[in-house]
Order: structure tokens, then C-alpha cells, then sequence
């Protein structure tokens, strides 16, 4: 059964449509990103998702509770990380924790152990005030994970956090995922979405326009990727024997390269080595070069992501 | 109720750290209503504010007569403290170097030239810095000369009717048909503050309206900064967040109240009256503060917004309701509108608690319970708007 369900989320604005009939759902275990441009309406779908924004239409179920009836009963399995820092700066860190523990009623022992979690334990009973911005991030996440959500909402977790703090927050999701949570991601940084996401939905213009695994929109868009190699020898041959392989689409020479478009390449990578050798050629480097999301955002949005 | 309660707990933590209102709801009110005891307490007639020297240069019945029976009697009942000077110049001294507010200059001649219908004069010398005692001296010597003008000419009167009885008879049944001058001391069974309740009673209502500011504009910093959201996505009934955000303004005015009560009595002398009466005056007076200023930060856009209409507000309703200056005795149209003043009400509820019982605070109550429960149902409704999804 699917953690989360979303069915035809509609949300306007006065005139303007943010969200226009948002589908998507979210297993157990799994992370979903959902991409898209500034203005997308993520964040719309993501306030919906936790309750804090009403819907025009459409319904949300979290483990088969309906938000529409009982909203209290479903926001207490979701966790809520929202994109700007939601703290009490005059407050330490832990009492930021223990006053939204009180509230979804979990313990002391769950605090200190969440300050574990995201590494402030030994800075817990500073002002929040007082924090980086890292370390800021870090209890704006830890907040979220306190009463042990099953569904975790982050909207942007990771934005101007300094590298350390960003390992830190992919490795507590992940953690998270691996322990059953499903999470639903938005971030403008695309090798975060293809490092944590197990399938991502691309919003654009209030629209769902694509969603599914990195490798099916690849596939889906006819992006396929490519091997640059640097040899030794006569590429006459190797160019031939290339040629010839069912997996390589196209083979291009140039200098003491050659450019290979293959459908994948993590597949195929052993064949195409083991006939170069075989035509008697050297090989000096490879390089292999995945169509990413960025390159799927692109053709499908026409627009960057951080746009 | 949990929630609210947990709510208003978290920001009355935040509050208890915030230094600004800890000077805003105690130690302003405080001071300003000390200052204000020791400026002009004292015109209220809780001590002799002011020195008359008197230098009585004619010894005749006109002189003495207005020493005392006018300057003495009223330095009997303790409006004003009275000095003898040997010489006009003395009494002249006196006030040039500040020892006296005014001097009475009874010259020599004074009662033969009144005797005589010659002209008589009595002089009055003040002190340039103290124009409030010196109108109040030149009061005195003038209410003075009116009555020895009336008997004058009610006994010229007399004799020019033929009536054979001798003037100097005359004069004395005269002086005795006027209506005597009398200081009465009226300080008890009145309906009206002394001088420092009714300041530190002024300047508590006046800064309770700010103290509980920082509560129900507490919905506001939320929004800015980001936790309403958390809030919102919590499960928490909105009813809840808005119940803890009212509910921390109320605990913040009864806290800083209290404190002014208890101060004000132990530091300055103030008379607040039954413990009883207060403190349902007190009740009902941080509601009412707490509703009018939800009122205002529901209809803001932003925290910064509300705090300046508060601020307006505040001492827009402190100014009508009396928290500076008695604006009720000023009557007509200024009287009526100050009837729609929190701060009015309390202060009348406190007036009539000094000049009778417990029970004589009950219609001020009612009205500021009125008024709490008008402004705090339209804060709920209007605040529905910022909470809503």
C-alpha cells in the first residue's frame, strides 16, 4: 500500500492555477523528488500534501487516512521540513525540540536521541540563534524526524547549506528510506535528486508533465548515453569492429578518439572494451557520460532548474 | 486546550527572555508613574507643595483678618505651608531664592485705607518658576479682596438708607451673612484616586496595552517567520494556535499588572484599594487590552504593521481614557467619547472602589468584560483569515 496518494490536486490562486491536477503516490521505503522550475508549484503541492494549504480539489491519503476528514489523524504520520528555516531562534535547540515533541506528543528520550541523529547533541542547549546555517538546517530537519513520521515532507532541506551539513541531511533521508519512511524531496540541486530520488515527478506550470525512474525518463525522452575513449593504434579497426556491436548506436572518430552513443552504457562498457582490445587497439582513457535529469528537465520544461 | 496551553507556554519562554518587555510592561510604567508622583503629586494635596511667606506690614484688622482666617486656615488643612516674613523685603528674599512659591505683601495702611474707601492693596510677589502656586496665591488674596469689597459695599449701602446701626456693626453682620471659605478634607468616602494610585494606576493600564502586544502579534512573527507553517502542519487545531496566542497576551498583562500593583503600593504608597476589587478590575482590564489589540494585529499585514497601529491605539484610548490626565472632567463631547476607553473604565472602576465597596467595581467590569468579549470574538474572526489554509 502506498504511504502517500495524491489524486487530482487542484490549488488556484485568485486566477492563476498553481497546482492543476497533481497525481502521484509514494511507497514505503521510497523518495521521491518532485523537480521543477521557481514558480512550478511545489511548494503549493508539498503545503497541500502536509495540510497546511487547503485543496480546491483532489484528496490527499497518508496510509489510508484522508486528509479531507480527518486531517489531526493524518498529520501526525507526516513529518514537515519546510524550505525556510521554522525555528525559535531565543529558544536552545532542544527546547525548539521539545515544544514540537510535546505537540505531537513524543518524549524526551526521542529529542535527545534526534539531537543524535542530526549531530547537535553537544550543542543542544544553545540558543538556535546562535547556530550556523548548517547547523541550522540540521535541527529544521531534526524537527521534522521527531515523531517518527512515516512520510517525510522536505522542501528544499539542503538550499545554501554548506557541504558538510548536506552530506549530513542526504545520509539522515537515506537512513530514513532504508528504514521504511517514504519522503517526498523537492531540491534545485539535480545530482542530490539523482543521488537520493527513486523516482522523480517533474513539475512545470502547476503540471505533473513527467514522472517515473531516472533511466525510464531517459528512455522515455530517447537520451541515450555515451562513451569517449582515447586509443593507441589504428582506429580503422576498432572503429569497425564498434560498428558492428548490436549495443552502439553510433560510433564517430575523431583525432585519437572516438565517440560511441550507446543505450546503456554501465551494460554494454565490457563488450566495447573487450573488442577493442580485440582490434588490436590501446585504450588510454574512458569516459562515460549518462544522460542526467537535468538534461530530461531541459528537454521537458524547456528551462533549467534553477531558473 | 492542551495545544494552546503549550503554545502559550513556548512563547511566554521567548517572552520571559525578551528584555524589551520586561521595560515596556514593568520598569516604564513604573518609573513614569514616580516621576509623575513626584512632579505633581503633590498639587493633589497629599503634602504641601507650595511655601506662601506672608509680610504683614499694616497689623491692622484687614491684615491679621486675612492671615488667620484665609492663610492659616489653609495651611491648617495642609494645602499649603505658610512662613512669616519680618519685612517685604525678607518676603521678597524669600521667594527670589526659591524658599518660597509667594509672598502676600500686606502694606502699611491696608486695613485704614479698606476702613476709608481708599485704595487698598494687597501684593502679591511669585516665583517666576512656579506659575501654578503663584495663580493659586494670587487666587487667595483676590477671593480675599472680593469679600472685603462686598462688605464695603453692602455696609455703604446701609448707611446711605438712613439705617441708624453703627457701620463698624454693620460690617461685622456683613461678614458673617458671606458664606464662610472652608478647606474641607475630603479624602475619605470620595470616589476619586489620590495623586500616585491614580498615576501608577494610569501608566499600568496605559503599558498593559503594550505588554500584551508581543502576544497577539505573536501570530504575525509566526507567519514571517516560517513556524506558522510547522504549526499549521502539526496536528493542531487551528482554534488551538489562535486560543495559545491570546492566551500568552493575557498571562503577559496579568503578570506585569500584578507586578505593577504590588510595586506601585511598596515603592510608591499607592492605595489601590480591596485586593478583591482589583484584581477583578485587573482581569477584566487585560482582556479587554488583549481583545483591542488582537483586533488591530488581525487587521495588520505584518508584525512591524500592527506594532505602529498598536502603538496608536494604545495611546490614542490611554489619552481619552484618562491614563495622563483626568480627560473626564473636561465634560461635553471629550467626556462622552471617552466613555468608549478601556483605560476610562478602569481607572473609574478603581475611583469607585477607593469610595466604596467591592460591589462598586462591578459596572466598570461589566463594561470592560463587554468590551473584551466584543474585540476578542471579532481578533477570533479576523485572525480565522491568517490560519486559514
Amino acid at each position: 500500500m502506498a504511504v502517500l496518494s495524491c489524486s487530482g490536486l487542484k490549488r488556484r490562486f485568485g486566477d492563476v492555477p498553481a497546482v492543476d491536477d497533481v497525481s502521484f503516490t509514494i511507497a514505503e521505503g521510497e523518495t521521491y523528488g518532485l523537480l521543477g522550475p521557481n514558480g512550478a508549484g511545489k511548494t503549493t503541492t508539498i503545503s497541500m500534501v502536509t495540510g497546511v494549504l487547503e485543496r480546491d480539489a483532489g484528496e490527499v491519503v497518508v496510509e489510508g487516512i484522508a486528509m479531507s476528514t480527518r486531517a489531526t489523524a493524518a498529520k501526525r504520520l507526516v513529518g514537515y521540513v519546510p524550505q525556510e528555516l521554522a525555528l525559535y531562534p531565543d529558544l536552545t535547540g532542544r527546547e525548539n525540540l521539545r515544544f514540537f515533541a510535546s505537540l505531537y506528543g513524543a518524549g524526551r528520550k526521542r529529542v535527545d536521541h534526534v539531537l543524535d541523529v542530526v549531530g547537535l547533541a553537544e550543542r543542544a542547549d544553545d540558543l538556535a540563534r546562535e547556530y550556523s546555517g548548517g547547523m541550522k538546517r540540521r535541527l529544521n530537519v531534526a524537527i521534522g524526524l521527531l515523531h517518527e513520521p512515516r512520510l517525510l515532507v522536505l522542501d528544499e532541506p539542503t538550499a545554501g547549506v554548506d557541504p558538510q551539513s548536506r552530506n549530513q541531511i542526504i545520509e539522515n533521508v537515506r537512513a530514513l528510506a532504508a528504514q521504511g519512511v517514504a519522503i517526498l524531496y523537492t531540491t534545485h540541486y539535480m545530482e542530490e535528486a539523482e543521488r537520493l530520488c527513486d523516482r522523480v515527478g517533474i513539475i512545470d506550470s502547476g503540471r505533473l508533465v513527467a514522472e517515473g525512474a531516472r533511466r525510464e525518463l531517459v528512455e522515455r525522452l530517447g537520451e541515450r548515453d555515451r562513451i569517449s575513449l582515447r586509443l593507441d593504434g589504428d582506429l580503422a579497426h576498432a572503429t569497425s569492429a564498434l560498428g558492428a556491436m548490436r549495443d552502439v548506436q553510433a560510433v564517430a572518430a575523431h583525432g585519437t578518439g572516438l565517440e560511441l552513443v550507446v543505450g546503456d552504457a554501465s551494460e554494454c562498457l565490457p563488450a566495447v572494451l573487450s573488442a577493442i582490445s580485440a582490434a588490436g587497439n590501446v585504450v588510454r582513457s574512458v569516459e562515460v557520460t549518462e544522460p542526467d535529469l537535468e538534461t530530461v528537465f531541459l528537454h521537458l520544461t524547456g528551462k533549467a532548474l534553477r531558473e | 486546550m492542551r495545544h494552546a496551553l503549550l503554545i502559550a507556554a513556548r512563547d511566554l519562554r521567548e517572552r520571559a527572555r525578551d528584555r524589551t518587555l520586561h521595560v515596556l510592561a514593568i520598569v516604564l510604567p513604573l518609573g513614569l508613574a514616580g516621576i509623575f508622583t513626584l512632579i505633581l503629586g503633590d498639587i493633589s494635596g497629599d503634602s504641601p507643595m507650595f511655601t506662601f511667606a506672608v509680610a504683614d506690614s499694616d497689623g491692622g484688622v484687614v491684615a491679621t483678618t486675612f492671615t488667620g482666617e484665609v492663610l492659616e486656615r489653609a495651611a491648617a488643612s495642609g494645602a499649603i505651608r505658610l512662613r512669616t516674613a519680618a519685612s517685604e523685603q525678607e518676603a521678597r528674599t524669600l521667594v527670589g531664592d526659591g524658599t518660597a512659591t509667594a509672598a502676600f505683601l500686606l502694606p502699611e495702611g491696608l486695613t485704614e485705607a479698606v476702613r476709608t474707601g481708599g485704595a487698598a492693596r494687597i501684593e502679591v510677589v511669585g516665583n517666576v518658576d512656579a506659575p501654578t502656586g503663584t495663580d493659586i496665591a494670587r487666587s487667595l488674596a483676590q477671593a480675599y479682596a472680593d469679600r472685603l469689597l462686598a462688605i464695603r459695599t453692602a455696609v455703604a449701602a446701609t448707611v446711605r438708607s438712613g439705617v441708624p446701626t453703627p457701620p463698624a456693626e454693620l460690617a461685622s453682620a456683613a461678614a458673617a451673612a458671606l458664606p464662610q471659605a472652608a478647606v474641607v478634607e475630603d479624602t475619605t468616602g470620595r470616589r476619586q484616586l489620590d495623586a500616585k494610585t491614580q498615576y501608577a494606576a494610569g501608566m499600568a493600564v496605559f503599558f498593559l496595552f503594550f505588554a500584551v502586544q508581543p502576544g497577539v502579534t505573536g501570530l504575525l512573527d509566526e507567519r514571517r517567520d516560517g513556524t506558522l507553517a510547522r504549526l499549521l502542519a502539526a496536528p493542531v487545531r487551528r482554534t488551538s494556535i489562535l486560543a495559545g496566542k491570546l492566551l500568552t497576551g493575557v498571562v503577559v498583562g496579568l503578570v506585569s499588572t500584578a507586578l505593577l500593583v504590588v510595586a506601585s503600593s511598596v515603592l510608591m504608597g499607592a492605595r489601590w484599594g480591596h485586593p478583591a476589587g482589583v484584581a477583578l478590575l485587573v482581569v477584566a482590564g487585560v482582556l479587554a487590552a488583549t481583545g483591542a489589540m488582537a483586533v488591530v494585529a488581525a487587521i495588520a499585514r505584518t508584525s512591524e504593521q500592527a506594532g505602529g497601529w498598536q502603538a496608536i491605539t494604545a495611546i490614542v484610548l490611554g489619552a481619552l481614557g484618562g491614563a495622563f490626565f483626568p480627560v473626564s472632567q473636561a465634560g461635553g463631547v471629550l467626556d462622552a467619547i471617552s466613555l468608549v476607553s478601556p483605560h476610562r473604565w478602569f481607572l473609574r472602576g478603581l475611583a469607585d472602589l477607593a469610595g466604596g465597596d467591592v460591589a462598586a467595581v462591578l459596572p466598570p467590569v461589566a463594561v470592560l468584560s463587554f468590551f473584551a468579549a466584543l474585540t476578542g470574538g471579532l481578533a477570533l474572526l479576523l485572525f480565522r483569515k491568517v490560519v486559514r489554509p
